[in-house]
């Protein structure tokens, strides 16, 4: 155990190095040479589509689905020179700092905004520029009928240029804007088809529950800004790296906590990720799975080194990342809504990185990299779904579906993939770093290991479950279609993209995995994995006893889903079928301690504001008013009155500047 | 009192001298009064089909003549005009040709271009439609068609109107207390007759003229008993005597120098509808003719402000004694009864009127500062509010039901839904009134309130902090316009907009654009008002 300590302690200096050198880098922010230096295309090109659009009006109906498309195909090649770019410099010279302009200079106060092209915000650029194009190409087909599909490809543009600004930002203070940014565009496509009202109502609760998150974030960045008098990553986790005031850093990382549950949908601000389902499905595969939703695991892990100052907020994420897990895992067996099944599902596997990035060096690699794996296998499973509502009449109920797969190849297939990726079966890319994931649970010691270890290994085994119920309702089994529905195998514009989504399930993480490819490239930026951290469970042990789970989870619902009927009206369920169906009763728990006391927070204070503010506002209006009213009369009209009022004028004024002098 | 006696006119030459006169400096004067005299001619011998179309171009190109020379006059600033005592050699300069009184003239001009331009709206009508060609008829009777028959038409407003624009250019010009009063009775005569022309509402329009001059004569007697009293105290009428009278004159003497001096600001107070000489404002711009309304409040304002600063800064400033208070007492009291008399006001008219009073107010505490800041701001204000009360005045007069104009509050509830453009102009001269920010008036009422805390000392900011005050009292006001016009829904008889001929149009759209560019690009303005800020001594 002394060892281990050792081997945190020096890897907690070796970010502390990192740190540092990323100040030196920004300090030598002009030596980004070559394509490097065009890496603010990454933003601009996005953002040159969204504003086209939105501005070109019905004028660009024509050719705006396709302009959006080619620009985010665009952005995708810039991102991969970049990318190649960086992989032809050595490990310590690939993280580059771009200065574009200074932004705000208020007396000592500067921030400029400025790019910071690393390792991490690397992995961040290819998964969504890369995931994004292909889902720029899905919507081509999915929204083929919708008439407004032009704004939706504008604010799909306006949301990947805000991705791209949250990751690319060299300070908390632009990293915001980004943040900001695809806060908007979520908002804007979760209440696309705002006339619905129920979507519209979605949309306002994504948005509420956001607010809550982005308030912690700011609050975050006006302490760090108190504090170290800057914003920008080099200075701040340079400084919280080397001295810094423990309880500073543990407030900073717990509001950073905030924002990230807000964003990532995590305990106890998941309750919108379900309800922003209403949006168009390859919203759901983009933002609300692959990309967006896992900005909060982006930002926990780009400030490791204020959680590494701060323990008790570092233990925090932990807690919440096991809580999200387990409530998400929970709530996704009991869901029949095919897309609100797989957002539960999401949660949960945020709550696995968030769990890995609260682990310190351990887990911080292992977060980024099942976050990148889970963006191929949820965004194609996304997408699957979205092709199975294609072809049922935009159907969502899975009570509904079965045997499907005999309708579906493609779109079987594929899913069939993401689904063993995601259930961690070798060699499917969510082995790799899933079960890493639980491997680096069980590291620590006394209870943690032990309580964490668990839950993430409880997790998979309902992992399975779900996801094969899932699976199996849909896909195979007997067929509940109502009458009228015809399935029918979707275009190739929308098979493709799940082909390829598939692939990159299937292969990507064999590649990057069991190669340590992945591991090695963070290496700069999250730290080496720590030398002789060994889970208290012996690791062979440890991954027989994950697939037993998964297989026994697998079973079940293969006993439960494929081999018995599958009533077409939800049974009524045991209790916890019950609260699972309603999320846990977390629109409950909201209602009763947030929406009711504020409900009367907010009439006490308009009621005295109406009494005491403007009675006070009113009582002198009434007074200028009555006075008004009253001098008015001495205007009645008569010129000999008004002489006398010039004349007594005169005299009175007169005789003021008598007694004066 | 047997020295005083001999004055008799033949005696006068043999002590005093005529001196040069630099006629370069008084050409812009000298030919707007040119104008005025020919448009009297053009009055009796153009045919009347034509005369109209005469008169208008007439007074534009005599105008526009003018404000040309006004740039040849720049280069020959200085005192003229002047006679030289002989007994003494002493040089006595009847006219002062400097920084603010070109600024003021040229001011006067452009905004008497916007006036006139307004004024000849016809309407399709023969004769411009503000004014009627037989005031003793009433309206639609058989007189009145009689007299239209017979030609009668009042293309003489033209001419009235250079008159009254030659006596405002004089009036921040004249060096001394004779020649202001002279000035002072130029430009007032010709606006008591043009505001009893109005067509419609005549017996309001005579009624309002008649009061005009009635007071104005009473004012004027006011300041002539004060000129008599400074006289009596410096022995002259020149404002270089008698700045120099008051810093080396006798304490006893007091007792005249300080009524005179007040009683002589009484008359100038008076055409700025400053309280307690505020009376005839409202009801004399109610019953004006719209265009003559606004063309007053712009022009006369200014000139009358213009005479202010001269006799406030070159006359009497010698030590600024206790004459100051008087006038701090005046500002105080015209900011409190102008904002706070605008709450109640019902009629669109009245409402601008004592909107004029309270902006009276605002500028007397930029002259209060004392200082060339104040002055350059002072005239910056003038500029500013000029532009946007003409075209406020020329949309009030295009707002109609029946034909006539439909003035009450009440008739221009949802004007903003009907007529967006009108009503959106409208209420942004409303904005610039109230001084919200990217409107000339915001620009106007930081750079008097600035100047009056920089330099005014403890009782300049105390009249800052009652100008802000003010300011907001009359932000309900204004905000109250704008709510009607928009937020409101039309009555069944709705008014109407008339659409205006391209000269009115042309008045709304300088004035409007001059309050949007001055708001938001003022540094040019400012700049020049500061450098023109200088008064000659």
């Amino acid at each position: 155990m002394g060892t281990l300590v050792q081997t945190l302690a020096s890897s907690s200096s070796t970010l502390s190095t990192y740190a540092a050198g990323l100040a030196t880098h920004e300090g030598e922010a002009h030596a980004a040479t070559g394509v490097t230096a065009y890496a603010w295309l990454l933003v601009a090109l996005p953002l040159l589509g969204a504003a086209v659009l939105l501005l070109g009006g019905r004028r660009t109906d024509r050719f705006g689905p396709v302009l959006a498309t080619a620009l985010s195909w665009g952005a995708f090649v810039v991102g991969a020179l970049v990318f190649l770019a960086m992989l032809g410099r050595g490990a310590e010279d690939r993280a580059v700092g771009i200065d574009l302009f200074d932004w705000i200079a208020a007396g000592s106060f500067k921030v400029s905004a400025g790019l910071l092209v690393d390792q991490l915000s690397m992995v961040f650029v290819l998964l969504i520029t890369f995931v994004g194009s292909l889902i720029h190409v899905y919507s081509i087909g999915y929204m083929e009928h919708d008439v407004d599909k032009r704004r939706f490809f504008a604010y799909l543009n306006l949301f990947v240029a805000a991705m791209l600004l949250l990751v690319l930002a060299n300070s908390y203070l632009l990293l915001y804007v980004g943040w900001e940014g695809v806060g908007l565009a979520s908002y804007l496509l979760i209440g696309f088809w705002n006339y619905n009202p129920a979507y519209a109502t979605a949309a306002n609760k994504a948005f509420v529950a956001n607010r809550v998150g982005d308030l912690g974030l700011s609050i975050a960045i006006m302490v760090m800004f108190f504090h170290f008098g800057a914003v920008d990553f080099a200075t701040v986790l340079g400084a919280a790296g080397s001295n810094a005031n423990q309880g500073f850093m543990t407030a900073i990382g717990l509001m950073l906590l905030l924002g990230a549950c807000g964003k990532s949908a995590q305990f106890p601000l998941q309750s919108w990720l379900g309800d922003a389902m209403a949006g168009p499905t390859p919203v759901s595969a983009l933002i609300h799975a692959a990309t967006m939703v896992t900005a909060g695991v982006y930002l926990v892990v780009r400030s490791a080194p204020i959680f590494e100052a701060a323990p008790t907020a570092q233990l925090v994420v932990v807690i919440v990342g096991a809580i999200t897990l387990l409530f998400g895992a929970i709530v996704g067996c009991a869901k029949d809504d095919i897309k609100k099944a797989l957002a539960a599902s999401t949660m949960s596997q945020i709550g696995y990185m968030m769990l890995a990035a609260g682990l310190g060096p351990v887990g911080y690699a292992f977060a980024i990299f099942h976050l990148l794996m889970h963006g191929f296998f949820k965004a194609g499973m996304f997408l699957g779904a979205g092709s199975v509502m294609h072809g049922m009449n935009d159907q969502v109920d899975m009570r509904r579906f079965g045997g499907l797969s005999g309708a579906m190849k493609l779109t079987w297939a594929t899913f069939a993939v993401g689904w063993l990726a995601i259930l961690g079966v070798p060699p499917f890319s969510g082995f790799w770093s899933k079960d890493k994931i639980i491997e680096a649970a069980f590291i620590g010691e006394g209870w943690r290991p032990w309580v964490f270890g668990m839950a993430a290994l409880i997790g998979a085994g309902i992992t399975a479950f779900y996801m094969s119920r899932l699976f199996f309702m849909t896909f195979h089994g007997k067929k509940r279609w109502t009458d009228d529905v015809h399935p029918h195998e979707s275009g190739k514009l929308m098979t493709i993209p799940m082909i390829v989504l598939a692939v990159g399930s299937a292969f990507l993480g064999l590649i990057l995995g069991p190669t340590g490819l992945f591991t090695s490239w963070l290496e700069p930026v999250t730290g080496a994995e720590p030398e002789g951290a060994h889970p208290v469970i012996p690791v062979p042990v440890l991954m027989a006893l994950t697939l037993v789970l998964v297989a026994a989870g697998a079973a079940l619902a293969w006993l439960r889903y494929w081999r018995d009927d599958v009533p077409v009206t939800a049974p009524a369920g045991s209790l916890l079928t019950q609260a699972a169906r309603k999320d846990l009763y977390q629109d409950q728990v909201n209602e009763a301690l947030l929406m009711r006391p504020g409900i009367h927070l907010t009439r006490s204070l308009v009621f005295a504001d109406s009494k005491g503010v403007d009675g006070a506002a009113g009582g002198l209006a009434a007074l200028v008013g009555g006075t008004s009213s009253r001098l008015r009369k001495l205007q009645n009209g008569f010129a000999r009155s008004y002489a006398l009022t010039m004349l007594a004028g005169v005299v009175a004024i007169l005789g003021a500047l008598w007694v004066m002098s | 009192m047997t020295a005083v006696a001999p004055l008799a006119l033949p005696t006068l030459p043999a002590a005093f001298q005529q001196s040069n006169v630099d006629y370069l400096a008084i050409l812009p004067l000298l030919i707007v009064f040119g104008t005025a005299l020919i448009g009297v001619l053009v009055e009796a011998f153009a045919s009347r089909e034509r005369r109209h179309a005469i008169q208008v171009t007439l007074a534009v190109v005599g105008l526009l003549a003018a404000a040309a020379a006004i740039i040849l006059a720049a280069k020959h600033q200085g005192l003229t005009m002047g006679l030289t005592d002989g007994s003494t050699n002493r040089q006595l300069f009847a006219l002062a040709v400097d920084g603010p009184a070109l600024f003021m003239q040229a001011t006067i001009l452009l905004l008497g271009v916007l006036g006139v331009l307004t004024m000849a709206e016809r309407f399709g009508g023969v004769g411009p439609d503000a004014f009627t060609p037989s005031g003793a008829s009433t309206p639609g009777s058989a007189t009145e068609t009689a007299a239209a028959r017979a030609g009668a038409l009042t293309s003489e407003v033209f001419p009235l109107t250079m008159f009254a624009i030659f006596g405002m250019m004089l009036f921040p010009t004249t060096n001394d207390l004779i020649g202001m009063f002279v000035a002072l009775e130029v430009l007032s005569l010709p606006l008591y007759i043009l505001s009893g022309l109005a067509r419609r509402r005549r017996l309001l329009s005579q009624e309002a003229s008649l009061k005009y001059f009635l007071l104005g004569a009473f004012s004027s007697a006011f300041f002539l008993f004060g000129t008599a009293l400074l006289y009596g105290y410096a022995g002259s009428v020149y404002f270089g005597d008698l700045s120099k009278a008051i810093a080396s004159g006798p304490l006893a003497m007091n007792g005249l120098l300080l009524p005179g001096a007040f009683l002589v600001f009484v008359g100038l107070l008076f055409k700025v509808g400053a309280v307690p000489f505020h009376a005839w404002t409202p009801d004399v711009y109610q019953g004006a003719p719209t265009p003559v309304t606004g063309f007053m409040a712009a022009c006369t304002k200014a000139a009358a402000f213009g005479a202010i600063l001269r006799l406030a800064y070159v006359g009497l400033d010698t030590g600024r004694w206790e004459w100051t208070n008087a006038l701090v007492l005046v500002a105080l009291l015209t900011m409190v009864v102008g904002s706070v008399l605008s709450v109640t006001q019902t009629d669109m008219k009245r409402l601008l009127a004592y909107s004029s009073i309270a902006h009276a107010g605002f500028i007397l505490v930029g002259v209060l500062a004392f200082d060339r800041k104040g002055v350059g701001a002072v005239l910056f204000y003038l500029v500013a509010y000029g532009f946007s009360t003409i075209a406020a005045f020329a949309i009030v007069s295009l707002v109609r039901q029946n034909g006539a104009e439909a003035t009450h509050l009440s008739q221009w509830a949802g004007l903003g839904k009907r007529y967006p453009v009108v009503a959106g102009a409208f209420a942004f001269l409303m904005l610039a009134f109230a001084g919200i920010p990217l409107t000339s008036g915001f620009v106007s009422k930081f750079g008097v309130f600035s100047a009056a805390i920089g330099t005014g000392g403890a009782t300049g900011t105390v009249l800052a902090v009652v100008g802000v005050l003010c300011s907001a009292i009359t932000v309900f006001v204004y905000a109250r316009v704008i709510v009607l016009m928009f937020f409101s829904d039309a009555p069944d008889d709705a008014v109407e907009v008339v659409i205006p001929s391209v000269s009115t149009t042309f008045s709304i759209a300088i004035g409007t654009l001059a309050t949007l560019a001055l708001g938001v690009l003022p540094s040019a303005l400012l700049d020049l008002a500061d450098r023109a800020s200088q008064f000659v001594r």
